[in-house]
């Protein structure tokens, strides 16, 4: 099953938003074929039906903060690290398609 | 006073407190070492002087005190400290300024520690040379042509050539204590829980754990109790009280314990001579009194696969939040180009090769059809290795192997093969998955080079470690590198 060719990482890449190019496509195929090699290996584990997945190492459930009001981070202190801001929001770049 | 930054951190808050010397003649001391060695090095990726001699001002006026009030520490460049630039080995955060400081932080400064500075990382923490960092590699001070071991290369190469003596790691699958062992110094990974991971830009959430990185035990173990503790601000932290670790590191005794030296780490990928040193360090420990038998952890064999599913898997949902419009890098922003255009553009220019790989693979064993024999199958994988666990610390108080498989190799070597540098955790992995505490600490030299020793330990019994490794530690002199290099 550890078999994955170029077009299932272009796949996965636009799944991922990462605009990769026609060589990296290349290299990641090769690589990640050798690596799901090695890590299919954890399908030889054969005492492994029917134990419950472990998700977590903290068995906590429903952590609870008292419901108060508290100051958030100032705006401006956020907006100054983002890339782009505008009338104190972030700015985003177009996200409705108009050609369609 | 000679010279200040061979102090240990302990000796230092000690000179400090009884008028032997000052916060910023310490701090100035540490500042000037940096800019004579660190062009060598490259452990800094940001050096805060300024903010250090503040901190180091208020501590000599009597604002602030404690156990390590005015001494000096490397911050991990993973943690967020405000208005400091934060990177974590990445170009997509390239000049961001934190606007808060994470709990580690918080801490630190109330405890008058003096962050010198944030230092070099493999890219999100992921590696085990700090090759992967964009912003080129840190070298090790033992061999300057050699890794100084990863993620956290930078915290453990400051702390072994003395440019501080404490430091903060991140342990995900290794590292604190890879970096530790391949530098010859003290690294823990305290139980996943104990330390607040607020404030710690996250690579893979059910396993990350920021700890303590030292010259000796006996400074892990301040910095650890500094650190350590419940913070509401975690949904995972642990609401219990902090192990009694500096207590266990003053104990330093082991007779009549059992330790569990496990069959499944060692054989193949582990160097001969770091076998070596690991059968000499478990003889010692014998010597002093402690009970050593054999215990067989079955599933361990299966830790690197479950990990390198596990981890690029939350890793690929964490990164998403990297989406170049609420911090960090954006590219192609023309007007023209979508939202998702620009974040593609954005993200494929900002993460480097391995986080590439890392959130292809996640996404991989997340996608629907291959979930229940990746993802799934790990998960349940990570369960027996728990189970392994719990039945060993049945038989032995605290488990032992070599720390990592080999000393520090070359700088290149393992670069254009990820499986060889994935096997450099071959041995630190187990204890991520299971969530409890483990220390490496030197145990000699192999060629010239450091091994590490590493200690394992049930969950929230983090203070066994102290009192197993500072037990070890007074058997052997610490290692000090040649540095034979120094201008």
């Amino acid at each position: 099953m550890a078999e994955i060719t170029r077009a299932e990482v272009a796949h996965l890449a636009r799944l991922a938003r990462l605009a990769l190019d026609d060589s990296e496509l290349d290299r990641l195929a090769s690589q990640l074929d050798v690596i799901l090699g090695a890590v299919a290996k954890i399908g030889e584990v054969s005492d492994a039906e029917g134990v419950t997945p472990m998700t977590h190492a903290v068995p906590l459930e429903n952590v609870m903060r008292p419901d108060v009001v508290v100051t958030s981070l100032p705006r401006d202190d956020v907006l100054a690290g983002a890339p782009a801001a505008e009338d104190g929001r972030f700015r985003v770049p177009r996200i409705l398609d108009d050609e369609t | 006073m000679n010279d200040l930054t061979r102090l240990t951190a302990r000796e230092i808050a000690a000179a400090i407190a009884a008028g032997e010397t000052n916060a910023v003649d310490v701090a100035q001391a540490h500042l000037d070492r940096i800019a004579k060695i660190d062009g060598q090095l490259h452990a800094f990726l940001h050096v805060d002087s300024e903010g250090a001699l503040e901190t180091a001002r208020r501590v000599d006026a009597g604002e602030i005190s404690g156990p390590l009030a005015g001494v000096p520490l490397a911050l991990k460049d993973v943690i967020v400290q405000k208005g400091v630039p934060t990177t974590v080995g990445s170009r997509i955060l390239e000049g961001w300024r934190p606007p808060y400081d994470a709990t580690v932080v918080e801490r630190l400064k109330s405890a008058g520690v003096v962050i010198l500075g944030k230092t070099n990382m493999d890219e999100f923490a992921m590696g085990s040379s700090t090759e992967h960092s964009a912003y080129g590699p840190t070298h090790n001070p033992w061999d300057l042509d050699r890794i100084p071991g990863g993620s956290g290369g930078g915290s453990s190469a400051a702390v072994a050539s003395f440019e501080a003596p404490l430091a903060i790691g991140t342990d995900t699958g290794g590292s604190i204590r890879q970096p530790a062992a391949v530098t010859g110094t003290v690294g823990v990974k305290p139980t996943y829980g104990g330390v607040s991971r607020y404030g710690l830009v996250a690579f893979s959430s059910s396993l990350d754990q920021a700890g303590p990185c030292a010259r000796t035990v006996m400074d892990a173990a301040l910095l650890h109790e500094v650190i350590a503790g419940h913070d509401p601000r975690d949904s995972t932290s642990i609401p219990s009280p902090v192990p009694p670790v500096v207590e266990a590191a003053k104990q330093a005794d082991i007779s009549g314990m059992t330790i569990g030296v496990v069959k499944e780490l060692s054989g193949e990928g582990y160097q001969p001579g770091v076998e070596q040193r690991f059968a000499e360090a478990v003889e010692t420990l014998t010597g002093l009194g402690a009970k050593v038998v054999e215990v067989s952890c079955p599933h361990f064999a299966y830790a690197l696969p479950a990990y390198y599913l596990i981890a690029p898997s939350e890793a690929s949902s964490n990164l998403a939040r990297f989406d170049s419009v609420r911090y960090g890098l954006r590219v192609g922003d023309d007007g023209d180009r979508s939202l998702e255009e620009v974040m593609s553009l954005t993200r494929a220019q900002g993460f480097g090769a391995e986080v590439k790989r890392r959130i292809i693979l996640g996404t991989y064993a997340l996608s629907s059809g291959y979930y229940d024999a990746y993802y799934g199958q790990a998960q349940k994988v990570r369960s027996l290795i728990t189970r392994d666990f719990t039945e060993a610390f049945a038989l032995a108080d605290v488990l032992v192997s070599p720390a990592a498989p080999t000393v520090a190799f070359p700088l290149g070597e393992k670069l254009s093969d990820p499986l060889a540098m994935y096997r450099q955790d071959l041995a630190t992995i187990p204890s991520n998955l299971y969530g409890g505490p483990a220390m490496s600490l030197p145990c000699g030299l192999s060629d010239g080079l450091p091994v590490g020793l590493q200690i394992m330990a049930p969950t929230m019994r983090d203070e066994l470690l102290y009192r197993v490794g500072a037990a070890f530690e007074a058997t052997m002199p610490a290692p000090v590198p040649p540095l034979d290099w120094e201008a």
